[in-house]
């Protein structure tokens, strides 16, 4: 009876020690959730200019002025502000939680996971900004969810595999979205602002709920 | 039928060189350090599990430098992967015998 005990606690080590060697476990639920909220703020902001510059009656024009031409260029400062928000509240939160678990948040682990993820985002925003220079626009909000989401997927083999599915998730709405031009920045709060707070509650609840 | 205990390696008799095990089987490379942050131990307690692991021939490193310092990566060997699968095998039909 010993040895069996024994041998079951053996293989959750095993386990454990395979996981933590060559998965990064410390991102955190709330990491999503903040991300989420910065999403839809951001999404606010920038339906708010695009309604000012669209009927002219500008609640915010003490905080964006707008004469069309202007209009590209602010949503293009929102979109960097909301990223860098969300990039900072998200890494504040792992930062937590890995320091809670002791385990470091600068390893082999975050270096893989970092590289898997930064390669398709760069690539796709390469690709977007061309897009925007050449002057196609319809195109962009599906392109970032469908770039988010294959780097997601790509992502998932190297951190908690519940990852993937909000790849799924994003990918998905990108596509839809390809053929609801139109309804780029609704869509674009879907994918970066719901499905994060979803994915966020979902994951604090199954992990880091006490 | 054979008793699965004879299957289970002394040499994996340590927590210690199991989680070396473990993190060697699906990680290419990792290094000294890397081993020390994951399992949480002085440089001397690995570097003597380290060496048993090796002169059983379940492992092989090379060494690199980074700057000056030097940089030894571990990984597993062929024989290292069998007898790992072995043990693992082992364990697990011991769990299952309790049912």
């Amino acid at each position: 009876m010993d040895t069996q005990q024994q041998s079951l606690e053996d293989l959750q080590h095993i386990k454990k020690m395979m996981e933590r060697s060559s998965r990064f476990i410390s991102l955190s639920g709330l990491s999503g959730i903040a991300a989420g909220i910065c999403a839809l703020a951001g999404a606010w902001f920038a339906s708010q200019k695009i309604h000012c510059w669209v009927k002219g009656d500008c609640q915010l024009s003490l905080l964006m002025t707008s004469n069309g031409y202007e209009l590209i260029n602010d949503l293009f400062w929102i979109a960097t502000i909301t990223f860098l928000a969300a990039f900072v509240s998200a890494f504040v939160f792992t930062y937590l939680r890995s320091k809670k678990n002791g385990i470091p948040m600068w390893g082999i682990t975050t270096v893989r996971l970092f590289w898997n993820m930064v390669i398709p985002v760069t690539v796709g925003g390469i690709f977007l900004i061309r897009m925007m220079q050449m002057g196609e626009y319809q195109l962009v909000a599906p392109g970032c969810l469908i770039f988010y989401g294959l780097a997601l997927v790509n992502a998932s083999k190297y951190t908690l595999g519940e990852v993937r599915y909000l790849g799924y998730g994003q990918i998905m709405l990108g596509l839809f979205n390809l053929w609801w031009i139109g309804y780029g920045l609704q869509f674009w709060a879907m994918g970066f602002g719901v499905l994060h707070i979803v994915y966020g509650v979902m994951m604090w609840w199954k992990y880091e709920r006490k | 039928m054979k008793n699965p205990i004879e299957n289970l390696n002394k040499i994996f008799d340590s927590r210690i060189r199991l989680g070396i095990m473990s993190a060697l089987m699906v990680n290419d490379g990792v290094s000294f350090n890397e081993l020390k942050e994951l399992l949480d131990i002085t440089d001397g307690n690995l570097a003597s599990h380290l060496k048993t692991l090796d002169e059983s021939g379940f492992i092989k490193f090379t060494k690199g430098f980074i700057g000056r310092k030097t940089n030894t990566t571990y990984a597993i060997t062929k024989t290292g992967e069998k007898e790992f699968k072995l043990h693992l095998e082992a364990l697990t039909k011991m769990i299952g015998s309790v049912k």
